[in-house]
């Protein structure tokens, strides 16, 4: 594969994909996609939320799941860092504790693809702190 | 934090917190001078002469989810241990600006890390903010910026996850291209 240099060969690049994949319009519709939210604030990253990141991006691509991945700030759970906020459509967000590069893909395979409840799960809060 | 890579994601996660629309990164490696730099400026909403004095105070954080903050003084104490400094500027409504410059060849110097791969990273789980990158090696430079993406990719979000990963290649092939020495 020839490497991507400049923005011409991005473009050319994109619209090989494009014909290849059909990428879907995600922006468009964001209520429709999983969203993964990972904590990246001085705890998380400190806590590996960066390689947990990597990891999820690429099991996502691999696998052609429908999700979308960005980032939060610390949502207050310091001490179960990594965490991840994985929300489905038409669903309460369920947060995910000590996600490591495993954990992550437990989580893809079991929570996103068959709706399994797994460990670690943080209990939904109902107050401010 | 293993390296300035991670330092750099926390910082540009203040300037996301300010609510900033435009986040300028720049990172530069000069050997001849010894010097390593880093800079973060956004357009947020700027802080007080009083808030950026106590940025290195761990106790202080505008955040009301926990009582510490420890991203900048982490990061300076790095900074510090390694000959270097951190300064930050700052003007409310306007935007901050966070520098630091480390001795390039100091023992307790942090890695670089994998920069490319943090700028990517950001741009894409941000698609709704702008993002300008400037690399430079010895004096030569890379930038890339998300307007020049945007218009490339069109319809394509910036956080198509195959997309992400051409923009990463693309950033690294340039920058380890400054890095080769022209045959005299």
């Amino acid at each position: 594969m020839t490497k991507i240099k400049s923005l011409d060969e991005l473009r050319q690049k994109k619209q090989q994909l494009e014909q290849s994949l059909e990428i879907r319009e995600k922006s468009d519709h964001p209520e429709s996609m999983i969203q993964i939210k990972v904590a990246m604030a001085t705890c998380g990253i400190a806590a590996g939320a960066r390689t947990v990141m990597n990891a999820l991006v690429e099991k996502i691509r691999n696998e052609k799941i429908p999700a979308v991945v960005t980032q939060t700030g610390c949502m207050g759970y310091c001490y179960a860092e990594p965490t991840i906020e994985v929300k489905k459509p038409g669903q309460d967000p369920v947060v995910f504790s000590y996600v490591d590069v495993k954990k992550a893909e437990e989580i893809i395979d079991k929570y996103i693809r068959n709706n399994e409840l797994i460990d670690g799960i943080l209990p939904a809060n109902y107050q401010t702190i | 934090m293993n390296d300035l890579a991670l330092h750099l994601l926390d910082i540009v996660q203040n300037s996301l917190s300010a609510g900033a629309s435009l986040i300028t990164i720049i990172v530069d490696e000069d050997l001849i001078k010894n010097k390593l730099s880093m800079a973060v400026k956004d357009n947020g909403r700027g802080m007080t002469q009083e808030q950026v004095k106590k940025l290195s105070d761990p106790f202080f954080t505008s955040r009301t989810t926990r009582r510490v903050g420890l991203g900048v003084p982490l990061f300076r104490q790095t900074a510090e241990q390694s000959g270097g400094s951190l300064e930050v500027t700052s003007e409310p409504g306007k935007g901050t600006l966070l520098s630091v410059h480390f001795q390039y060849d100091h023992l307790d110097r942090p890695p670089l890390g994998d920069i490319p791969n943090a700028v990517v990273l950001m741009m894409s789980a941000n698609p709704h903010v702008d993002f300008e990158y400037k690399y430079s090696y010895n004096g030569k430079s890379y930038e890339i910026d998300t307007f020049q993406l945007k218009e490339v990719l069109g319809d394509t979000p910036l956080s198509d996850l195959h997309v992400m990963g051409m923009i990463e290649e693309m950033i690294k092939t340039n920058q380890s291209d400054l890095k080769v020495c022209p045959i005299q």
